[in-house]
């Protein structure tokens, strides 16, 4: 089974008018004898549809996705309600079977939604320029870094937060490793910024500041006063937004953010282990050529009829090659469809809505879990639907009564690597949503009562 | 029938006090909000999102979608893109609950599912690579090359070889330069070409102590399999160089040859092309890689390991490889786009992969033959999976050019080739019609092109006549961009 369409007589007729008589002699005029692979690949044999659907179903049944359990996990991934409305459009095959949209006169309909998208995401942010996505929330630091250093030509010194999302500066790591340039992270024991040591960190030689908000431990940091601190060393502020924040909280626009990235999977992307999700660029414009990826412009067409295109091409691979802003070629063009859809459906009362139902029931949650004999909140800073739990006698006890109890909570910090690790090994995350009701908070907090 | 209405945007639907979404009253205990979030933090008014009702939404963005041109409505024979039919079994079976809602950190233990099927990938995409070592994290081809870029960086350094060239000839992608200098190596570009094969001469005179990486798309963006390729490996390990394939051709090769038996090192898979993502209107993708033995270990993570129990049970588990480049991504990669492969291969077992080749390569010959009268072929007789045409003479002859061929097709309902690119061939247009097409269409497909070339320069420049926009002025978008609505005063 392949999809194919010739029939054997039509095989034959084709391989006439190619002047050979079989396919195998289209290969062996082409590809040297000895580089064949003179043996069936090994593979699995050939299933049906049927039978297919029954194996992955069975595979499907072995996980403990969260439609099945209740789902407590955060980290940079969140279980958000997703409409109907937005499988609705994401599934037409008008928009999935589609490429990137190289011929603009085919692709009236993606370049005007992603068109659509780059607005809703100056909306939602406040800043002036979007691009039309980038592959997720943590190649979109490295990429906003990137830009900061093409920006300020020179300045090779990057600060980040230890409180971004350790997978964030990781990836940060892997990629800033080879080049020249120093990367310096300032320590948060108390779970946000001190301001202070942030300015001292900053100098001349600063291209920008890394800032997450509402950080990985779920805390404000000073978003404001670190971007004015960015500003006056000269260095760019950047800043990596939950875009489900900002129903409630100040827009990466209003405090000053220079650059402001986000993972963008809460506006309408299942959480589907990890990917495909969607990395949200915005900047201000005086950094508009500066940015990686497609960007779509407003034109008119031979008639002057509105209409759309693939705009600044000259800043991307195909044109300039190694002097191009990012090797990136794509955009995660589904995904960008999935949160244009989802931002039109909530409109700015539903934002507002889930904004404030994820804010008051994690607080309910936090309240609720610092009763617990043996829980504590580990940082006493405001939080936004996140927050970090201190375990005492170490988070295993929590996660096994928890997951027996049919929760999932976590990730725990000790997954991850800190430079000030063993104060942090005893913390656990908890992510509220909207969809978690007060029943499920009260089961769960039963659940992790000491067992006498 | 396509509906006038989609052209206006949704910010021009809005009205204020219009609702979709609706979500419940908060159960918990009210408090102010000024007690959860110090004042400073909050908003002081509401993004300023359109107002709109849902069926304000669905007919939007349905009528949006009619103005694209797409696999499941048209011929889309776009080179170098794999254009190919995407089973709808995949899209199903990708939305199953225990794959679609499993969150990227809950415990091995309760992903064992996910696990196994991710686990039984990595082995078909090394088997079908010939290359034992694979990493699924990248999230697109692009972000593959930058992977193995950096892990040849690694392995050198761990060497203690300082190699610092990158080089590929002129007909690759623009991504294979980009990624190599974004990984911190300098490009050389090849200039010369052998009837479109690497010239042996030029490739000698670059390679030294300096060199680090060769980067070869085989078969190539002409449609030509590389037939010295083997030396061609010599040369570049010879001098201690490591040989990458960019594996965005590899519709054409499929258990006919592998990237490790003609001597790469290293290479990409475009899961959303080969394997039929699908495209989703410019991504996801996904660009998984394989690598020789000796540079697994530098890998990025997590990397999916088997382990048998002594009670005979199997476990599945993540790990890291010892001296790992480090993490390219967040999470595990683009699991969606990597379901739909599997269930690809799974669906076409060994025999069914080899057709899909078999037939690509037929149906692009066979198209080839039909067309080399009227649009010739440099490159000659014979390609692979795809061929590039030029339109060269009738630009001369007659003023006809790849980019009016290009424009008409879509008013004849088909999807235009890539047009000047590869950068080699002059008014190049790159087809590659995929297996997953009919004689049929192929038929029509030339007789199109055949049709064309027949009618008024002067009327070829200003197609296409049919569709919802003509030859947009790019020029215009770019010298004052506009890339957002803004609100009339």
């Amino acid at each position: 089974m392949s999809y194919l369409f010739n029939t054997p007589e039509q095989q034959q007729e084709m391989l006439r008018v190619c002047g050979v008589d079989s396919i195998e002699t289209l290969f062996s005029d082409q590809v040297p004898a000895d580089l064949r692979l003179n043996r069936p690949l090994e593979m699995p044999p050939p299933l049906s549809e049927l039978e297919l659907e029954a194996e992955l179903t069975a595979l499907a049944h072995q996980n403990g996705g969260a439609s099945t359990r209740t789902c407590f996990l955060g980290g940079g991934a969140y279980d958000h309600f997703i409409p109907a409305a937005v499988d609705t459009i994401a599934t037409r095959s008008e928009f999935y079977t589609a490429y990137t949209p190289y011929q603009a006169e085919a692709s009236q309909g993606t370049l005007q939604a992603f068109f659509e998208y780059q607005t809703l995401i100056c909306q939602l942010t406040g800043m002036e320029v979007s691009n039309a996505s980038l592959y997720e929330g943590g190649t979109s630091v490295t990429e906003a870094v990137s830009m900061a250093l093409r920006s300020l030509n020179g300045r090779r010194r990057v600060v980040v937060l230890g409180s971004v999302h350790p997978e964030y500066r990781e990836i940060l790591v892997t990629h800033l490793q080879h080049l020249n340039c120093e990367l310096v992270t300032i320590p948060t024991p108390a779970g946000v910024a001190d301001v202070a040591q942030v300015k001292a960190a900053l100098n001349d030689q600063t291209a920008c500041l890394v800032v997450q908000q509402p950080n990985f431990f779920g805390c404000l940091e000073s978003a404001a006063e670190l971007m004015a601190a960015a500003k006056q060393a000269g260095a760019l502020g950047i800043v990596s937004f939950d875009p489900l924040s900002l129903g409630l909280l100040q827009r990466p626009g209003d405090y000053g953010a220079d650059i402001a990235v986000a993972e963008g999977q809460s506006l309408g992307t299942p959480l589907q282990y990890g990917g495909p999700y969607l990395g949200i660029l915005t900047c201000r414009e005086a950094l508009m050529r500066k940015m990686p990826g497609r960007l779509i412009g407003e034109t008119t067409d031979r008639l002057g009829k509105r209409c759309f295109v693939l705009n600044l091409q000259a800043r991307e691979q195909h044109i300039k090659r190694d002097k191009a802003t990012s090797n990136i070629c794509t955009n995660q063009g589904l995904l960008a469809l999935r949160a244009t859809v989802y931002m039109s459906l909530l409109g700015p009362h539903g934002l507002r809505e889930v904004s404030e139902l994820a804010c008051r029931k994690a607080h309910y949650a936090a309240d609720q879990l610092a009763k617990v004999a043996g829980l504590e909140l580990m940082f006493p800073q405001p939080f936004f639907k996140e927050f970090t739990v201190r375990c005492k006698g170490g988070v295993d006890r929590v996660l096994k009564q928890a997951a027996a109890a049919g929760f999932d909570v976590g990730p725990e910090l000790s997954r991850f690597t800190w430079s000030d690790g063993d104060k942090l090994s005893e913390g656990l995350l908890i992510a509220v949503t909207e969809k978690r009701t007060r029943a499920d908070i009260d089961r769960l907090v039963e659940s992790l009562k000491m067992k006498t | 029938m396509r509906n006038q209405q989609a052209t206006q945007l949704l910010f021009e639907l809005s009205k204020p006090g219009r609702r979709a979404a609706r979500y419940p009253m908060a159960d918990v205990p009210d408090r102010p909000l000024t007690d959860l979030i110090p004042e400073a933090q909050l908003a002081t008014a509401l993004p300023p999102l359109p107002e709109v009702t849902e069926p304000d939404v669905i007919r939007h963005f349905v009528n949006l979608s009619t103005l694209n041109m797409s696999v499941d409505t048209h011929f889309y024979p776009l080179g170098s893109c794999t254009m190919k039919y995407n089973p709808k079994r995949h899209e199903r079976l990708a939305s199953l609950p225990g794959l679609v809602d499993l969150h990227p950190y809950q415990t091995p233990a309760a992903s064992q599912g996910m696990l196994q099927f991710l686990y039984e990938m990595q082995q078909m995409l090394a088997e079908i690579a010939g290359l034992p070592g694979v990493s699924m994290q990248p999230a697109a081809g692009a972000q593959g090359e930058l992977t193995a870029l950096l892990v040849a960086a690694q392995y050198f350094r761990d060497r203690g070889e300082h190699r610092t060239k990158v080089i590929f000839p002129n007909s690759a992608h623009g991504t294979n330069p980009a990624s190599a200098a974004i990984a911190g190596f300098e490009c050389v570009q090849l200039n010369q070409s052998e009837g479109g094969y690497v010239s042996l001469p030029e490739l000698q005179s670059q390679l030294n102590d300096q060199t680090a990486v060769f980067m070869i798309t085989n078969p190539s963006t002409l449609g030509l399999f590389e037939r010295r390729i083997q030396t061609i490996a010599k040369m570049v390990h010879d001098v201690g160089g490591l040989v990458y394939i960019d594996g965005a051709n590899m519709n054409a090769i499929l258990g006919i040859t592998r990237p490790g038996d003609f001597g790469g090192d290293m290479m990409h898979y475009n899961v959303h092309k080969t394997f039929t993502g699908p495209h989703g209107a410019g991504g996801p993708g996904s660009g998984p890689i394989a690598v020789r033995d000796f540079l697994a270990d530098y890998l990025p993570g997590p990397i999916v390991t088997k382990e048998q129990q002594p009670d005979g049970t199997v476990v599945y588990g993540l790990k890291t490889p010892s001296k790992t480049i480090g993490r390219m991504r967040t999470f595990f990669g683009n699991v969606g786009i990597l379901l739909r492969g599997y269930c690809y291969l799974k669906t076409l077992g060994a025999e069914g992969v080899k057709a899909v080749s078999d037939n690509a390569v037929l149906n692009a010959n066979y198209l080839l033959q039909k067309l080399k009268h009227v649009l010739p072929v440099p490159q000659g007789e014979r390609c692979m999976h795809e061929f590039v045409a030029s339109a060269q003479k009738l630009k001369t002859e007659k003023g006809i050019s790849a980019m009016d061929i290009a424009k008409r097709l879509l008013d004849y309902g088909f999807h235009a080739p890539t047009v000047y690119f590869p950068l080699v061939v002059p008014e190049a247009l790159m087809m590659e019609p995929t297996e997953t097409e009919s004689k049929e269409t192929l038929d029509a497909f030339a007789a199109a092109i055949e049709q064309i070339i027949t009618e008024d320069p002067e009327r070829l420049h200003q197609a296409p006549f049919t569709g919802p926009a003509s030859r947009p002025d790019d020029l215009k978008a770019g010298r004052n961009p506009v890339l957002k609505w803004v609100a009339k005063a």
